[in-house]
């Protein structure tokens, strides 16, 4: 029987394991829509506000939950308003199919109506992105959009599909893809490999584990933590590797670049070895990539070789998944004392507490710090809590004071840096893990980015608390004009709504909390409230993020405040 | 900076609609401009070669090859300089039959240059040379005295000096991997 070319898309989204799909319909995916309607238990759309929205929920769901994010959008402005989304899914290695509606083929190049030459536009920040303009190609793009978007190095990929593909009619089949001659997402680490670089570690004096994203998308945390341990080889975590290790592990010696822990910098150039796992030595990081790591045999290990020797050169690049070659190694580590080593770190750590981390957590003025609310939220979310962070001054203090506890518990915009990520990618995250609290740690500026997706969260009943912590500024640049550009607050004053009263227009609790004296009332109350919450936390806008590399600095040379540079 | 070399960088692909401009945009990305670019089907059935001509050094050109690679439908790329390849271009002058017909020495330049006229009439002649960029620019220099009216140079075409065939051998170890892929379900 011949059905539709919509409706067969939807029968293999629900072929490839789809259940929940992120989208905003309009004139070119209608038709998609109608077959939606008759598959509502299949499938779960969520309606977002703005397409920009669906595509960082989808990101949120990718990365709680490990699957595949699918997001439905119409062509056009639909479409453009996805792009923001497929950079930051490019960047951070984010598995997502985006649909996107086309006008008829008849029309194509033509300037018709909300067209846009959406691969034309997309094909630098996806994986993939192809035009269909069939019916009967439909299920065979959409086998290869899943097995592209998935595998190796995992990305988005855009599904540009034509209305006339959408309405024709054709006999449907599905097969899922298993195999593309020109890729190879699955490439053999040699066995040499395995036995040298097991050597090297074994052998090593001053080792150092560089644990990125790559470790979470392999799902190898535990590897990560057995071979730590067996090999007594402390760890440092890029922003998103942040919960590759329960944050107070012993071994977790904390996060790494630009507003990282001093001990994990500090040891990074005067490391012997560095194993560098699915991490891509991102500027953030290493600063200075002259001076980077001196000392140290680098041995780099990632899923996508074009990473292999782009930023660092490495003594040893191995071509494969970081999970893998940890599963490997591990029966080969060997324990040794490296007692001197890791003492190193302890010394890094008793400065930056005593300089850095307790003047943030209890600070002797009137006015709340970020990192305190962090602190504080931390100390009673629940074992198993997501964190989702928007970007700024929040993201570095949540990645620096939030304990994650358990896998993929961190979710950031990490490679682009999107302001409005946050509140769309918590949604997302909790519908990818219901089971799970999901708590977003957001600035003023970012929230209103995306703050529409109020209405998502008010008609899903999205259970998301959102901490709010309101400086009235974009803080992270207003401390960059508060060191680097005399204090000239150039445009980075907000002026702002009030954000319990929105909340509360959309139906959600929430309360402001402007005093020390009630924040862990206000945080207990927030954990409580059976849905989503709204905490508006009145924080100092001139506290800053600290210890801090300076953009392009040496990782060694580390700024303990604006005028303190730390000193071993 | 580095000095600068001209590399010859070698694509194979599946034959799909978008890949040039995704390819083209690499380049632009690190502001390398295309010396010149061939394109064409080569001995394996379904694979396109492309061949792309650029100024730049070593480190940048290993990690665009890399870059390029990464396009889903690319099966190869390979990075060469000249004297890792045979190459030829092919360029076609038009000039003044009037002017060509009053020279002397016109048998030795065609002799010299190994030359060949491909078309002669009353108004203009076309000779066609194969050879290096050096060498179709010598010609070019020499029948600048025949009012050259036209000048068009191919892009490059190229043939390895290797005994390996690298990308049978990779089409065939893929090959064995979607065997085992497919068994393996
Ligand atoms: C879409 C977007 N625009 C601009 C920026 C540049 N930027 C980075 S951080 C920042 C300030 C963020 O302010 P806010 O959201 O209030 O968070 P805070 O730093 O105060 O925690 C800005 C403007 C960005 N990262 N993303």
């Amino acid at each position: 029987m011949k059905i539709t070319g919509a409706e067969g898309l939807i029968k293999s989204l629900i072929c490839e394991g789809v259940d929940t799909v992120f989208g905003y319909p309009g004139g070119q995916i209608i038709a998609v829509y109608d077959k939606l309607y008759d598959y509502q238990n299949e499938i779960n759309h969520i309606l977002v506000r703005h397409e920009q929205g669906a595509i960082h929920a989808a990101q949120g769901y990718a990365r709680s939950s490990g699957k595949t994010g699918v997001v439905i959008v119409t062509s056009g402005p639909g479409a453009t308003n996805v792009v923001t989304g497929l950079g930051d899914a490019l960047m951070d290695s984010t598995p997502l199919v985006v649909i996107t509606g086309q006008v008829s083929t008849a029309f194509l190049g033509t300037d018709a109506f909300q067209e846009t030459d959406v691969v034309a536009v997309t094909q630098q920040l996806t994986k993939w992105a192809v035009q269909i303009r069939r019916p009967e190609d439909i299920p065979g793009a959409v086998a290869r959009a899943f097995y592209i978007a998935s595998s190796g190095r995992p990305g988005p990929v855009v599904l540009d599909i034509a209305k006339d593909a959408q309405f024709g009619l054709t006999e449907w089949s599905h097969e899922q893809c298993r195999f593309i001659r020109s890729y190879n997402p699955t490439p053999e680490i040699p066995e040499e490999d395995i036995n040298e670089i097991a050597g090297i570690l074994n052998n090593a004096e001053r080792p150092l584990i560089l644990a990125g994203h790559g470790i979470t998308i392999a799902n190898a945390e535990h590897s990560l933590l057995e071979v730590a341990e067996k090999g007594n080889i402390p760890v440092a975590t890029t922003l998103l590797g942040r919960a590759n290790l329960p944050f107070s592990h012993p071994l977790h010696k904390g996060m790494l670049g630009m507003h990282g822990n001093i001990g994990p910098n500090i040891a990074t150039n005067k490391a012997d070895v560095i194993l560098a796992l699915g991490m891509r030595f991102d500027d953030r990081i290493t600063g200075d990539v002259s001076k980077y790591a001196p000392q140290a045999k680098i041995i780099h290990v990632d899923i996508d070789p074009s990473e292999l020797n782009k930023i660092v050169r490495a003594s040893k690049s191995v071509h494969g998944d970081a999970g893998k070659l940890l599963a490997s190694i591990l029966p080969l580590m060997q324990y040794r004392d490296r007692k001197e080593w890791l003492a190193l770190f302890d010394k890094c750590d008793t400065t930056e507490i005593s300089e850095v981390i307790s003047h943030e957590l209890h600070p002797d003025k009137e006015e709340m710090n970020m990192g305190e609310v962090i602190d504080v939220v931390s100390e009673m979310a629940p074992a198993d809590t997501i964190c989702v962070t928007d970007v700024g001054q929040n993201q570095m203090f949540a990645a620096r004071y939030f304990r994650c506890r358990s896998p993929r518990s961190f979710i950031s915009s990490g490679g682009l840096g999107t302001m409005g990520f946050g509140l769309p990618a918590a949604i997302g995250a909790k519908i990818g893990a219901e089971k799970r609290p999901v708590v977003l740690f957001v600035g003023d500026g970012g929230l209103q980015m995306t703050i529409q997706e109020l209405g998502t969260i008010m008609t899903y009943n999205v259970d998301v608390k959102i901490v709010l912590l309101n400086n009235s500024f974009l803080g992270n640049v207003r401390q960059w004009q508060e060191l680097f550009f005399n204090a000239r607050f150039s445009q980075t004053q907000m002026h702002n709504p009030d954000f319990v009263r929105l909340a509360s227009a959309y139906g959600i609790a929430g309360e402001d909390v402007t005093d020390r004296s009630m924040l862990s009332d206000a945080v207990k109350r927030m954990f409580e409230h059976d849905g989503a919450y709204l905490m508006n936390v009145r924080v100092d806008a001139k506290d800053m993020i600290f210890p801090m590399i300076p953009a392009g600095g040496v990782v060694d040379r580390i700024l303990l405040n604006p005028t303190t540079k730390f000193s071993i | 900076m580095e000095n600068k070399e001209l590399f010859t960088v070698s694509v194979f692909s599946e034959n799909t609609v978008g890949l040039l401009s995704q390819v083209a945009l690499i380049y632009t990305r690190r502001c390398i401009n295309i010396e010149s670019i061939s394109a064409s089907t080569c001995s394996i059935p379904g694979v396109h070669k492309w061949t792309i001509t650029s100024w730049s050094t070593r480190p940048v050109m290993e990690k665009l090859v890399l870059q390029i690679e990464k396009c889903i439908d690319v099966l190869k790329a390979f990075l060469y300089t000249d004297s890792d390849i045979f190459y030829q271009e092919v360029a076609l002058y038009k000039v003044d039959t009037d002017l060509l017909l009053d020279e002397p020495h016109l048998e030795e330049i065609i002799r010299k240059y190994n030359a060949r006229i491909l078309d002669i009439n009353r108004g203009f002649t076309v000779i066609e040379k194969t050879g290096h960029n050096s060498e179709t620019t010598a010609l070019f220099d020499e029948l600048k005295r025949y009012n050259l009216r036209q000048f068009v140079r191919s892009g490059r075409v190229t043939i390895t000096k290797s005994e390996r065939e690298f990308v049978s051998e990779y089409i065939e170890k893929q090959n064995k991997r979607k065997n085992d892929t497919l068994q393996g379900q």
